[in-house]
């Protein structure tokens, strides 16, 4: 039985739920910007795409460090690589591959965009002093990441004829996967009676304002909001991507776990 | 890659602090001015180098040429006098500091 089925009774316990949920979201997007390393469409972007990829892990780190405190895991570590597929609590919107330019700037936007809005209500919320303060050093770095890629999503939609079918294609693609970023489930619930995670449905409008905006100033067409929606990565039901990712990113430390930084 | 479709560049200044002179950075290649600056910031500000950047584009920068270097500086060379260390400071300024 994975941990998802059990829903948080303690505060203790919802609080742990929802440290992992982050950190894994931003462990694995940071992962898949990393994949550009050395492959970026131009120098300046290519170091771009790996800063904001060593911000998303350093935040990873950093909310499994303050997890392994309260659960009496040793590090961070633990929750990067010995947990299998199904114990990773991201979105799936996170895991999907790299795609083109359009694609991983458009998740970045998407991601972003709804991060700033969670961000600002949970520092509202959130009373653990550690926890917000993470928090609000986080909410700095994704301002730079939503203005960084909001700017390449109006450059790609009103730029060229490819840049713009390219993004458009990706918005099709990926409008799916967005409705993970609202879908409350119990341990949400649970987190939030508990006061440690906020509401999201409450600042679904003005997500929706922000990235229909973006489009519309980007002569982007909105992606049909009545298909079908994925849903239940957070629970373990993950896409078919996580697995070979895990697998790179987890093997040589596996394969030597008594290896150390020298 | 092709001269033609690459960005054009431009120079990136930081300032270190208030108050302090822009000081330049080095160079990016960025399609217009709000990503020249992000370009500069991810290029050249990393390590908590300043408060503020300005970026220029380096084709509107007016240099001089090596072979100007002799009348336009070294006249200086033997006018110490231009120096401050020559001023003598008022006690009351050193004190403060």
């Amino acid at each position: 039985m994975s941990t998802f089925d059990k829903i948080p009774e303690t505060k203790e316990e919802a609080f742990l739920e929802v440290l992992l949920r982050l950190a894994d979201d931003r462990l694995i997007h940071g992962h898949r910007l990393s994949e550009w390393c050395g492959h970026g469409p131009e120098l300046e972007e290519d170091l771009a795409l790996a800063n904001v990829a060593l911000d998303m892990i350093g935040h990873a780190a950093s909310l499994y460090s303050y997890a392994a405190q309260l659960e009496g895991k040793p590090d961070e570590d633990y929750y990067a690589y010995f947990r299998d597929d199904i114990d990773f609590k991201n979105i799936a919107l996170v895991e999907l591959p790299k795609g083109d330019f359009a694609f991983t700037i458009l998740r970045q936007f998407l991601f972003s965009a709804f991060s700033f809005f969670n961000y600002r209500e949970l520092i509202k919320t959130v009373k653990d002093e550690q926890f917000n303060g993470m928090l609000q050093k986080h909410f700095k770095e994704i301002k730079y990441h939503l203005r960084h890629s909001r700017e390449w999503v109006l450059r790609l939609g009103d730029g060229t004829e490819e840049s713009h079918r390219r993004i458009q294609e990706a918005i099709d693609e990926i409008w799916m996967y967005t409705g993970e970023f609202f879908h409350l489930d119990d341990i949400d619930k649970a987190a939030i009676s508990f006061n440690l995670y906020t509401d999201t449905s409450a600042f679904k409008k003005e997500w929706e304002s922000l990235v229909f905006g973006t489009f519309e100033e980007a002569t982007l067409q909105k992606p049909d909001n009545d298909q079908y929606m994925f849903e239940g990565a957070r629970s373990g039901r993950h896409t078919e991507y996580l697995g070979p990712l895990l697998a790179q990113m987890q093997f040589l430390r596996r394969s030597h776990p008594e290896a150390e930084w020298k | 890659m092709n001269q033609n479709t690459e960005w054009p560049l431009w120079e990136v200044f930081y300032q270190p602090g208030n108050g302090k002179p822009f000081e330049h950075a080095g160079s990016v290649h960025a399609p217009d001015a709000e990503m020249a600056l992000q370009n500069g910031r991810d290029t050249y500000a990393r390590r908590n180098e300043g408060i503020s950047m300005w970026v220029v584009p380096t084709d509107q920068i007016t240099a001089s040429a090596p072979e100007d270097a002799g009348p336009f500086f070294d006249p200086a060379n033997d006018k110490a006098y231009r120096h401050p260390q020559f001023y003598s400071v008022p006690r009351a300024v050193k004190k403060r500091n």
